[in-house]
């Protein structure tokens, strides 16, 4: 599909671990059109972060191995690419913002120069120019009085603000892509909504795409237009955000949005609980992974692990059953 | 989850805690203090949960620590059942203690990873002489069936648990000595969503089983409206709101709980479409030197002159609803 900005088909990774090859990511297959915002839910531990980092070859290796699979970003393929490659890539064309804005920056290195880093080295800015472009930048993300931060450290910064001079970093050298991982998850609802606000902005005024992974439903309800459930390493459902949260068909995404307490109803009903925990694969399992700890299950749930089927128009699950009927499909 | 009787168990009368800052190495003296605490007035009726709510750093959790005494109050009172703890000493304290216990928010620095399951469950029977070895032992198997866990777990080590399992032996403990109030410090913040329903649910039955009195700090609105009769939000050491959750959550009256509530995220994409957000500026003032007068005008969208003058009374504008702002 010619459309596609990043078309990720079959990725897989796992790591060596002293107990046995743990399987993180089991064969997903996303794609991205240009400007759209994608969800990627899950909780912590189900591969929503490596998946992302294995496409940027991030992977620490050893442990960590890719050990199939493809991405495609502007008819390229990431994972066939050098390391002197990808880091033209990296920080220019994709880049990312992480959970911590704590561990994130260099302690030792002035905000200035770290946001100036990509500048110089991908876009081939002299310092003056650099400095001057840094200036706009963290203008643009709402620091006051940008021309004196930029010799501040890091640690004179607060979460809220590290987390804006982080997007100014990855949004430097104007991305088609970028990607959030958890980037509120350490911060305070209010402030979240700052930055949530800030990037609802940025997007629609630059046009990137945006990868937002989170184990937030509420976050992707207001922020993603379509979405995809992670579970043990698999993509379990994928949707439109409104089919999704209007009309769920795995019995996990079900279950998630069940447990959710919701600030806007007065109701107490009993939260419904998943029992169990997430599983950590230590082979590819010959049975739906959720299938333990699922209420729905049947025999055929126990034998053979469904792949994404289309459930309804512009949404796929991997469920042998209709969680809405409780029938196989 | 409905209070039983209306009977006041917990009366914090103008608590104060601050934390002092000193200078110097051999001769220290005092050049400032942490405003953690700083004036907060509450009553907790038996058999209530009472949701404690605000952003880090705002003193929720201090409040907390203040009211078992586990931090001793700058000023103020904390009575529990008609008893001022702030005074007492030694073994009146102890015995006091008995009846307020507490669970904290990180199950995995809060166990400790040289005592097995059953050490730390029984350990507050043990110091409190509570029973024989024997009987303990039953009412350790008792108490891990009661959480949720397989009384056979006893032997083990808290690493050899999930994070939600080590908070239901969080709970086990809390529960060992039967008391009257929980302080619940965050129970849930650091669990997955999934897990979290499940603490939630336990901490719902254990209410009804043994009509405990809840102290929730939590700095999720959502839980905290689903678990609570009534909700105080506090903002850089005060309340600046307090109403039962029906009220709070429907009918704020204060700009900070106004701000706050619409900055929570939704998980329904038709509701969040027709939401319209007040986005704070900026970020919470330092406690070392709050604001003058309202300590939330810095960041307030209405505020006046003066907000900058006077501090807000804490009144009663509603039955049972309490606001401290000058304009609401």
């Amino acid at each position: 599909m010619p459309d596609l900005l990043l078309d990720i088909r079959g990725l897989e990774t796992q790591f060596k671990t002293t107990n046995g090859t743990v399987h993180a990511v089991n064969g997903i297959a996303l794609g991205l059109k240009e400007g759209e915002t994608l969800g990627v839910v899950g909780e912590s531990g189900c591969g929503k972060s490596v998946s992302m980092l294995s496409m940027l070859k991030l992977i620490p290796s050893p442990p960590g191995k890719v050990t199939a699979g493809q991405a495609f970003f502007s008819g390229q393929d990431l994972l066939k690419m050098s390391n002197e490659e990808i880091r033209h890539i990296r920080g220019s064309q994709i880049s990312m913002i992480f959970q911590d804005p704590m561990t994130s920056f260099n302690p030792v290195l002035t905000i200035g120069r770290q946001v100036a880093e990509p500048l110089e080295v991908h876009m081939g800015m002299n310092r003056e120019q650099a400095t001057k472009r840094v200036i706009d930048l963290l203008d643009m993300v709402g620091i006051s009085q940008a021309k004196e931060r930029i010799n501040d450290y890091p640690h004179q910064f607060s979460g809220g603000m590290r987390q804006r001079v982080m997007i100014a970093m990855a949004l430097a050298c104007m991305p088609q892509i970028l990607i959030a991982d958890e980037p509120t998850t350490a911060l305070d609802v209010t402030i979240q909504a700052q930055i949530i606000d800030l990037v609802k902005r940025l997007r629609d005024e630059l046009g990137m795409a945006i990868i937002w992974i989170t184990h937030d439903l509420g976050i992707v309800a207001g922020l993603a237009k379509r979405v995809v459930v992670m579970y043990a390493g698999y993509f379990i459902e994928e949707a439109s955000v409104k089919e999704l949260y209007g009309n769920p068909q795995h019995p996990y995404t079900l279950g998630l949005l069940g447990s959710l307490p919701r600030m806007d109803s007065d109701q107490r009903n009993r939260l419904v609980s998943i029992d169990g925990l997430p599983p950590v694969l230590y082979e590819t399992p010959e049975y739906c992974p959720f299938a333990p700890r699922c209420q729905y299950a049947i025999e055929r749930c126990r034998q053979e692990n469904p792949s994404l089927q289309v459930v309804a128009p512009d949404h796929r699950a991997a469920c042998w059953v209709d969680p809405q009927t409780g029938r196989a499909r | 989850m409905t209070a039983t009787n209306n009977s006041i168990l917990l009366h914090v009368d103008n608590l104060v805690k601050h934390f002092p800052i000193m200078q110097g190495i051999i001769i220290q003296k005092q050049i400032g203090a942490v405003h953690a605490v700083d004036g907060v007035s509450f009553d907790v009726r038996s058999g209530e949960t009472l949701g404690l709510v605000g952003e880090s750093g705002c003193g929720k959790s201090t409040a907390g620590r203040t009211i078992l005494q586990l931090y001793r109050p700058t000023a103020g009172s904390v009575c529990f059942g008609g008893v001022d703890l702030v005074n007492l000493r030694g073994n009146a304290m102890r015995r006091m203690r008995r009846q307020m216990q507490m669970i904290f928010q990180d199950p995995y620095a809060s166990l400790n990873p040289r005592m097995t399951v059953g050490e730390i469950i029984g350990e507050p029977l043990i110091i409190h002489n509570v029973g024989t070895r024997k009987e303990i032992d039953e009412r350790v198997e008792n108490l891990l069936e009661l959480v949720g866990l397989d009384p056979a777990f006893s032997n083990r080590y808290p690493h050899e648990f999930s994070g939600g399992q080590r908070q239901r032996i969080g709970v086990a403990r809390a529960l060992a000595l039967q008391p009257k109030l929980i302080i619940c410090d965050e129970p849930i913040s650091a669990l997955d969503v999934s897990i979290q329903a499940q603490v939630i649910n336990l901490l719902e039955d254990l209410q009804q089983q043994f009509n405990l009195t809840y102290v929730f700090i939590a700095h999720d609105l959502s839980v905290v409206r689903h678990i609570s009769d009534r909700v105080a939000v506090m903002y850089l050491g005060v309340i600046v709101e307090l109403a039962n959750r029906k009220d709070l959550y429907e009918d704020a009256l204060h700009p900070y709980t106004q701000a706050l509530l619409s900055a929570v995220p939704i998980p329904d994409p038709v509701v969040e479409e027709k939401r319209r957000r007040t986005i704070l500026q900026g970020d919470v003032p330092s406690p070392v030197n709050p604001p003058s007068g309202c300590r939330f005008r810095t960041r307030c969208p209405i505020a006046q002159e003066i907000c900058a003058q006077q501090r807000p009374e804490w009144r009663e504008v509603k039955p049972g609803h309490f606001v401290a702002c000058h304009l609401a």
